[in-house]
C-alpha cells in the first residue's frame, strides 16, 4: 500500500474529528473529536516511521498516546466541574467569552 | 562709592526688602516691622539716589554698566545693567523721594488695616519701587520692558489692595487690561527695533542714529508701537480710561503710582528714545496732537467730577497730556521737566486729598466744606499744590508749564497749543473749585458727612492729621515752593527754543482767570453753577459720560469681542471637536459591530482557527 493511502486515511480521520469538535454540542463529544484528531496525527507518525525505516515516529506516538490519556482525564475533570457549576454540559451554553 | 555701585544699591535694597517681606511669612503678617524694613530700604535708596545724582551731574558722559544676560553667537543678545545720566538720576530721586514719603504716610493712613494686609501692602510697595527704578535706570529696552511689566503688576496689585471690594477688583483688572493693550504694542515695537538695529541698547541706538547708520525705513512703525506702550501706561486718550478707575486703590497708592511715578513711565520712555522719534516726524506729530486732545478732554472731565480723587485723576491724565505734547513738539526736555515738578505737586495734592478723606470718611466733595478751620495745615499744603498745578509764578508748576507751552508753540503745534492753553484755564478752574468747595465753602449739612465711608474706616479725626501724615505733606509742599522759587527767580537755563514774549503773561492770566472764575462760582456764588452747567450743557453731558469711551469699549467688548469669541467657541465645539467626535463615534460603532463576532462558543473559535489554518496552508502552497 502506498504512503498516500495512510495519509489520506489520517486526513479523513482528522477532518471527521475536527467536524465533530466544531459541530458537537456535548462537551464529551467534543473531547471524542479531539481524540480522533490526535489519533489521525498518530497514524501519520507511524506511517512515516514505517516508510522511512526509523523507529523515531513510533516512539513519539507512544508518548502521544500517554499524553492523550492524561489530557482526556483532565478534560473529563473539567467537564465534571463545569457541570457542577453550570448544571449543563452543553458547549453552546458555555459562552463566558462572549463579547 | 562710584555711581554704578550706588545706583545698584538703590535698585537692590527695595528688591531685598520685597523678597524678605514676601518670603518670610511671619515678618509679613507682623505688619509694622515689615513696614519699617520697607521704609528703611527705600529711604536708603533715596540717599543713594541723591548721591548718584550728584556724581552723575558732574560727569559729561552718561555712565553705563552692563552685564551679559542672554548669550548669543555674535555677542550677547541682551544685557542688564544701569545707565546713569542726569535724566535717569533725577527721575531716580523723584521715585525714591515720593516712595519714601508715601510709605511713611501710609503708616498712619492705613493703620487700621490688619497686620497681614499691612505687610502685604509694603511688600507690593517695595516691589514697585524696585521695578520703577529698574525702568528708570535701564540701559536697554528689553530690561526696560521687563521692569515696565513689573510696575504694571504692582499697579494691579495695589489698585486691587482692597480686593474684597468689587469695584476695586474690577478697577485693578481694567487698569491691567488697558495698559496691557498698549504693552503689546511696546513689545512688538522693541522686537521690530531689534530686527532693524540689532541692538536694544539705548546708547548704541543713539550712536547709530547720530552716525546715520540706522535705516529709517520701517522706523515709523517702530516708534508708533513704542508710543502705543507709552499711551497705555501714561493714560493718553483713548487709553486713559483706566486711570480714573484706578482711584479705587488706597490714596497713597494713587499718589505714588497713579500720579508721580508709574504713569509718567510712558513719558520717560519717550524722553529716553527721543532720538528715534525725531527720525519719524509723523509719529511725533501724532504724539503732540494726542497729547493736546488728552490734556483738554481730561481737563473738561475733571471739571464735572464730584469725587475729589477723580478730579485729581483726570488732572493727572490732563497733565500727562501736557508732557506728551511737549515731547511731540520735539522738546522732550520740557516734557521731562514738567514730569518732575508734576510728580512733586501731584503727589502732594493726592496725599492732601487723602488726609481730607481720612478725616471726613468720604470721597465726595459735597460731604466736605469749610475744612480750612478744622485742618489748616492740610488746607495750606493743598493750596500750595493747587497753585503749583495752576501754574502760578513762584510755584513748582509755573516754569515747567511755561516750558511745555513754549515748546509746543516752537514745535509748530498750534492746534495742540490752543488746547493746552484752554486746558490751563480749566486746570486752574477745577483745582480752585476743589479748594473752595472743600476748604472754604459753607460746610455740608449735618448728618451728611458720615453718610459714605469710602476709603477707610478710621474714626474720630477732626483736625490736622498726625505727624506721620503731616510730615510728608510739608516736605512735598516745601519742595514745590523751593523748586518754584528757584526756577522762577534764580535759574535761567539756556532755552532750547525761543518763546514769544506774550506767552508768559497769557498763560499766567489763563491760570488766574480760572482761579477767579472758580472763586466767583463756588465761593461767592456770583455766577450760578447751574447756569454754567446749562450754558455748557452739551459739553457737560459728554464729560459726565466720559465722552462715551467706556460705553464704546463695553460695546466693543460685548458685541464684537464676545461675538467673535462665541464664533470661535462654536467652531471649536462643533467643527474641530465635531470631527473628532465623529471619528470616535465611528470607532465605537465599529467596535460594537466587531464585538458581535465574539460569540463565546468554543466551537466557533475552533472553526475560526481551523479555517485560518487552512487558508494559511493554501497560501503557503501558492494556490491562493
Amino acid at each position: 500500500m502506498p504512503l498516500s493511502a495512510y495519509l489520506s486515511l489520517a486526513a479523513v480521520l482528522f477532518s471527521i474529528g475536527l467536524f465533530g469538535v466544531i459541530t458537537r454540542r456535548n462537551t464529551v463529544g467534543i473531547l471524542l473529536g479531539v481524540e480522533l484528531m490526535l489519533n489521525a496525527v498518530n497514524i501519520n507518525f507511524v506511517a512515516f516511521s514505517r516508510f522511512h525505516g526509523t523507529a523515531l515516529g513510533m516512539i513519539f506516538t507512544l508518548f502521544a498516546i500517554c499524553i492523550t490519556v492524561a489530557e482526556i482525564a483532565l478534560g473529563l475533570a473539567l467537564v465534571i466541574l463545569l457541570f457542577r457549576m453550570r448544571r449543563t454540559s452543553t458547549a453552546d451554553h458555555i459562552d463566558w467569552l462572549k463579547g | 562709592m562710584n555711581p554704578v555701585t550706588l545706583a545698584i544699591l538703590a535698585l537692590l535694597l527695595p528688591a531685598g526688602a520685597f523678597l524678605l517681606i514676601g518670603v518670610l511669612a511671619p515678618l509679613r503678617r507682623s505688619g509694622r516691622p515689615a513696614a519699617f524694613l520697607s521704609i528703611a530700604a527705600v529711604a536708603t535708596s533715596l540717599a543713594a539716589a541723591i548721591r548718584t545724582w550728584q556724581l552723575a551731574s558732574g560727569s559729561v558722559e552718561p555712565i553705563r554698566a552692563a552685564w551679559n544676560w542672554l548669550p548669543g553667537a555674535n555677542g550677547p543678545l541682551a544685557t542688564v545693567g544701569v545707565l546713569i545720566d542726569p535724566q535717569s538720576s533725577l527721575m531716580l530721586i523723584l521715585v525714591t523721594l515720593v516712595a519714601t514719603l508715601v510709605q511713611i504716610y501710609s503708616l498712619e493712613y492705613l493703620h487700621d488695616e490688619p497686620p497681614a494686609a499691612f505687610g502685604r501692602y509694603y511688600a507690593y510697595h517695595s516691589l514697585f519701587v524696585f521695578s520703577m527704578m529698574g525702568v528708570v535706570l535701564s540701559p536697554n529696552l528689553l530690561q526696560l520692558f521687563v521692569c515696565w511689566e513689573l510696575v504694571g503688576v504692582c499697579s494691579y496689585l495695589l489698585i486691587g489692595f482692597w480686593y474684597r471690594k468689587p469695584e476695586a477688583a474690577r478697577a485693578a483688572l481694567k487698569a491691567f487690561w488697558t495698559t496691557k493693550a498698549g504693552d503689546v504694542g511696546l513689545l512688538i515695537g522693541i522686537v521690530l527695533l531689534y530686527r532693524l538695529a540689532g541692538t536694544w541698547d539705548i546708547l548704541e541706538l543713539e550712536h547709530m542714529v547720530k552716525g546715520g547708520t540706522l535705516a529709517t525705513a520701517g522706523l515709523g512703525v517702530i516708534t508708533f508701537c513704542l508710543y502705543l506702550g507709552a499711551m497705555g501706561k501714561s493714560a493718553q486718550f483713548p487709553l486713559h480710561v483706566w486711570l480714573p478707575d484706578a482711584m479705587e486703590g488706597p490714596t497713597p497708592v494713587s499718589a505714588l503710582i497713579h500720579a508721580a511715578t508709574m504713569v509718567t513711565a510712558g513719558v520717560y520712555l519717550l524722553v529716553r528714545t527721543e532720538f528715534l522719534f525725531h527720525q519719524t516726524p509723523q509719529v511725533l506729530l501724532l504724539v503732540g496732537w494726542i497729547g493736546g486732545i488728552t490734556a483738554l478732554l481730561a481737563a473738561i472731565m475733571a471739571c464735572v467730577q464730584t469725587d475729589i480723587k477723580k478730579v485729581l485723576a483726570y488732572s493727572t491724565v490732563s497733565q500727562l497730556g501736557y508732557m506728551m505734547t511737549a515731547v511731540g513738539a520735539g522738546f522732550a526736555g520740557a516734557g521731562f521737566l514738567h514730569l518732575l515738578t508734576h510728580g512733586v505737586f501731584k503727589a502732594l495734592l493726592f496725599l492732601g486729598a487723602g488726609a481730607v478723606i481720612h478725616a471726613v470718611h468720604s470721597n465726595e466733595m459735597h460731604d466736605m466744606g469749610g475744612l480750612f478751620k478744622r485742618m489748616p495745615q492740610v488746607a495750606t499744603v493743598f493750596i500750595i499744590g493747587t497753585l503749583s498745578l495752576a501754574g502760578v509764578p513762584a510755584f513748582a508748576g509755573f516754569i515747567s508749564k511755561e516750558e511745555v507751552l513754549g515748546a509746543t508753540l516752537a514745535g509748530g503745534l498750534t492746534g495742540p497749543f490752543v488746547m493746552l492753553l484752554t486746558g490751563a484755564f480749566l486746570t486752574a478752574f477745577y483745582m480752585s473749585k476743589v479748594v473752595f468747595l472743600v476748604f472754604f465753602a459753607a460746610p455740608a449739612a449735618p448728618g451728611h458727612a458720615h453718610g459714605h465711608t469710602h476709603d477707610d474706616g478710621h474714626h474720630g479725626h477732626h483736625g490736622d492729621p498726625p505727624f506721620l501724615m503731616a510730615g510728608p505733606l510739608w516736605i512735598l509742599a516745601i519742595a514745590a515752593i523751593v523748586i518754584g522759587v528757584y526756577s522762577t527767580f534764580f535759574h535761567h537755563a539756556e532755552p532750547e527754543f525761543a518763546s514769544p514774549g506774550w506767552l508768559t503773561p497769557v498763560a499766567v492770566a489763563m491760570g488766574l482767570a480760572g482761579i477767579v472764575g472758580a472763586y466767583l462760582t463756588y465761593q461767592t456764588r456770583t455766577i450760578s453753577a447751574d447756569t454754567l452747567a446749562s450754558v455748557f450743557a452739551p459739553i457737560r453731558v459728554a464729560a459726565v459720560n466720559k465722552f462715551w469711551l467706556d460705553d464704546l469699549y463695553l460695546f466693543i467688548y460685548r458685541h464684537i469681542l464676545l461675538a467673535f469669541a462665541r464664533l470661535i467657541g462654536w467652531t471649536d465645539r462643533y467643527i474641530v471637536d465635531g470631527v473628532l467626535n465623529v471619528i470616535s463615534a465611528w470607532t465605537l460603532d465599529g467596535g460594537d459591530a466587531l464585538r458581535r463576532i465574539q460569540t463565546g462558543r468554543v466551537g466557533d473559535y475552533i472553526f475560526a482557527v481551523a479555517a485560518g489554518l487552512l487558508v494559511l496552508m493554501l497560501w503557503m502552497r501558492g494556490t491562493l
